[in-house]
């Protein structure tokens, strides 16, 4: 009896001090859970959430702050995956977001322009270049289409253009599905 | 000799309606009326047009460059003058326009001056043959395009063990491979010869399914013709889809091409006879490649083959073919059973246009597609498929959305030959479910890639501003440091200097100097200098100034004595404003 209490407890001690050692051997850095999360948010950085980026939303997310259908540009899609990845249901976007909608970029008006450099404050994602009292531009293949530059500008020169589909962009749709059909 | 075939799995037997259109001799098509040259023809980088409107052109000049290593060069198919450059519609599944060069041809036909003729193509390096088929413009002529330049790299080991010339044709309705043999087998025959030198092959096969007899009697005869007994001319069995590149292969050397590779991984390189031929007459006649055989086939009133320019309107080739039997429905670009439907005639042709194929609203071969009936997994489909997938795991994954478990079942291997849908008894669009997965599989992982880099700048966006903060703190910390040890070690001088002049050697040096300067400047006052030899009135007049001099400085000094202080100050503040200037408001 005395052995055996003497024997767990020394396994105890043993699987303890494993334990402890691997705790400090292969602690991981930060929150895996947001970096995952923030891996299927669509890093607009648009702040339509009501967090400053994508980033705080997923950390919101994470710590069960924040619902997971607060991401217009990321619409249903992301919602699902996020859905998926927490193993919560999914639900509709909240309107008081916004709504989803297409993908857009902006363009600077360049003649009216007048390189106050309020917009390259604004874009989260450094896709304006320009310098002060130069002509700036927005660099069209990084912009996510957040619109964060247009409430800054003074002079209301940016304005938003969707992406048009050319024939290399365009895609093959869904056929349509067997019961619409027979309607 | 005859060497073994190999069977594939699946495939399908389809009636070939081949004898529709193979009937009567290939004639060229007339010059239309004006050319619509896309700019993109093949896969990969549209070319770049180098003329501008107006140019006058001639029959074989360039007009487009190629834009990157996988692209070609266009060339104008008839000489006239530049008329537009501009987005034309082009025959493309997604029925919008393009970026094309339109021709006004001039009917004169005629030629640019040709790159050299080559006498004997085994003298020419093989780097130098495919220079010569890259500016030629010459892409994949079996559908693709794909530039056949690249094709020809034998790879590092400078050979290949199996080039397979494919005429097997096995699409319905499509017959210009079929013509091309029968009328031009020569110029195949010397085509395959300069590809095998290019390749430094080790063994050539030429394919042929068995329902062209004559076009395999033709490739015969002319084997015979030039005493050529390396080329094997084989003909394999009728069976969708045996003209494809994989099952080709397979046919041919019972070797199968891993996924993710291509036939060139296992020492194949597999080439259509259309190619082969204009290689030839790239290389023995300097021609780029302007024109190509087109099967014009269906609800028309004489269905045929025509030699026709790039560009020419698919609604000028009909009217040369007799026209339309009642009204067009739909025309399909390629065969029935891989092309595309466009709603519109006046679509240019390009290099990989190989049949047009019309269907009329009074068709009695062609139906409307039936409505779709629920999936009955009767397995069918797998039978069929040729590369051995299931099509309906692929179609009820495709279906759901669920793109990861169609990648599980290997969609990207499909080759959309469109075998299950022929045989799906409930006329389900299967291929058109796979075009769609792969569609949006693709756009998604755009997307992530987009929002990646997105991420990326953000943070770096962050990291700057953060640096840009900590750099501006530092700053202003040292300015005021240096401030800080200024004011300090004047208020040392003036509160305690004398205390600490025993203590500090330096200090004392400096005051001992200071001393010694106020020495000089007390005797330098006293004595003045350069008065030993004067005159008496010089004398006086000294006297006389320095009293004047004097009395000066007394009426300086009755002066009040702030105001001195004050303008000094003033501009002492005008100078630190001047210091901090734009400051951000932010901040």
């Amino acid at each position: 009896m005395l052995s055996a209490i003497f024997v767990l407890g020394l396994l105890a001690l043993v699987f303890g001090l494993i334990l402890g050692f691997i705790a400090i051997k292969f602690k991981v850095e930060g929150d895996p859970l947001v970096e995952k999360i923030d891996g299927l948010l669509p890093q607009t950085q648009c702040g339509q959430c009501g967090f400053p980026g994508c980033k705080p939303y997923a950390e919101a997310i994470a710590a069960d702050e924040a619902d997971i259908n607060q991401c217009p540009p990321g619409g249903e899609t992301t919602i699902i995956a996020l859905a998926d990845l927490l193993d919560r249901e999914p639900k509709p976007l909240n309107p008081e977001n916004g709504a989803e909608s297409e993908t857009t970029v902006v363009y600077i008006d360049e003649q009216t322009c007048i390189g106050c450099t309020l917009c390259i404050q604004a874009c989260p994602i450094d896709a304006i270049a320009g310098a002060a009292k130069q002509m700036h531009t927005i660099i069209e293949s990084e912009c996510t289409g957040c619109n964060l530059c247009i409430p800054p500008c003074p002079v209301d020169c940016i304005h938003i253009k969707p992406i048009g589909i050319t024939v290399d962009t365009w895609r093959w749709d869904k056929p349509i599905a067997i019961a619409e059909a027979k309607s | 000799m005859i060497s073994k075939l190999f069977q594939f799995k699946g495939g399908i037997r389809v009636p070939h309606y081949k004898d529709i259109s193979n009937q009567e001799s290939v004639t060229p098509a007339k010059i239309p009326s004006r050319l619509v040259l896309p700019l993109h023809q093949h896969i990969g980088e549209a070319a770049e047009p180098c003329v501008n409107i107006g140019d006058q052109v001639l029959k074989g000049q360039k007009i487009a460059n190629a834009n990157g290593y996988v692209s070609a060069p266009i060339h104008a198919p008839t000489s006239g003058i530049i008329e537009d450059i501009g987005d034309y519609p082009i025959a493309h599944p997604s029925g919008m326009s393009a970026l094309c060069i339109v021709i006004q041809p001039d009917g004169k036909d005629q030629w640019a001056e040709l790159e050299s003729r080559a006498k004997d193509y085994t003298s020419i390096d093989p780097s130098h043959l495919r220079n010569i088929i890259r500016r030629a413009g010459i892409v994949g002529l079996g559908g693709a395009g794909f530039p056949t330049f690249i094709k020809h790299n034998p790879g590092p080991n400078g050979s290949v063990d199996t080039l397979i010339i494919n005429g097997s044709e096995c699409e319905p309705y499509i017959t210009c491979d079929d013509a091309l043999m029968r009328e031009r087998a020569d110029e195949i025959v010397c085509g395959i010869l300069i590809i095998k030198h290019a390749l430094n092959a080790k063994r050539v096969v030429i394919a042929v399914e068995d329902n062209k007899p004559e076009a395999f009697q033709s490739i015969k005869k002319a084997l015979d013709e030039f005493d050529e007994k390396t080329i094997e001319a084989v003909q394999i069995p009728t069976l969708y889809p045996a003209g494809s590149e994989k099952q080709l292969i397979y046919t041919i050397t019972g070797k199968e091409v891993p996924k993710n590779s291509l036939p060139i991984h296992i020492s194949v390189v597999c080439q259509n006879v259309g190619t082969t031929a204009a290689v030839y007459r790239a290389i023995h006649h300097g021609e780029p490649l302007i024109s190509r055989y087109v099967t014009i086939t269906g609800d028309i009133g004489q269905p045929k083959n025509l030699e026709v320019l790039f560009g020419t309107p698919i609604e000028e080739l009909v009217e040369q073919c007799g026209g339309v039997k009642g009204t067009v429905r739909r025309l399909i670009v390629g065969g029935p059973m891989m092309g595309f439907a466009m709603h519109q005639l006046n679509l240019p042709v390009i290099k990989t246009t190989n049949c047009v194929l019309i269907d009329a609203e009074s068709s009695k071969v062609f139906r409307e597609r039936e409505f779709a009936m629920p999936c009955i997994r009767c397995g069918s489909c797998a039978d069929a498929c040729p590369i051995g997938l299931v099509p309906q795991q692929l179609y009820w994954h495709s279906k759901a959305q669920e793109f990861d478990k169609a990648q599980d079942y290997h969609l990207y291997d499909c080759i959309e030959c469109g075998c299950c849908d022929y045989v799906c008894p409930s006329k389900i669009p299967l291929v058109q479910y796979y075009r769609f997965a792969k569609a949006e599989i693709w756009k998604r992982e755009q997307e992530t890639q987009k929002a990646d880099t997105a991420r990326q700048r953000h943070e770096f966006k962050q990291f700057r501003v953060e640096r840009e903060k900590a750099e501006k703190a530092e700053k202003h910390r040292q300015k005021k440091a240096a401030l800080e040890a200024k004011t300090n070690a004047k208020k040392d001088d003036t509160k305690d200097g004398v205390k600490d002049d025993k203590s500090d050697p330096k200090k004392a040096a400096i005051l001992a100097a200071m001393e010694r300067a106020k020495a000089k400047k007390a005797e330098a006052k006293t004595k003045p200098q350069n008065t030993d030899n004067l005159t008496d009135a010089q004398k006086h007049l000294i006297e006389k100034i320095d009293a004047r001099r004097t009395e000066r400085r007394a009426a300086e000094s009755k002066l009040p004595a702030g105001k001195e202080d004050e303008r000094r100050s003033e501009r002492r503040e005008a100078e630190s404003s001047r210091e901090t200037p734009n400051k951000d408001p932010k901040e």
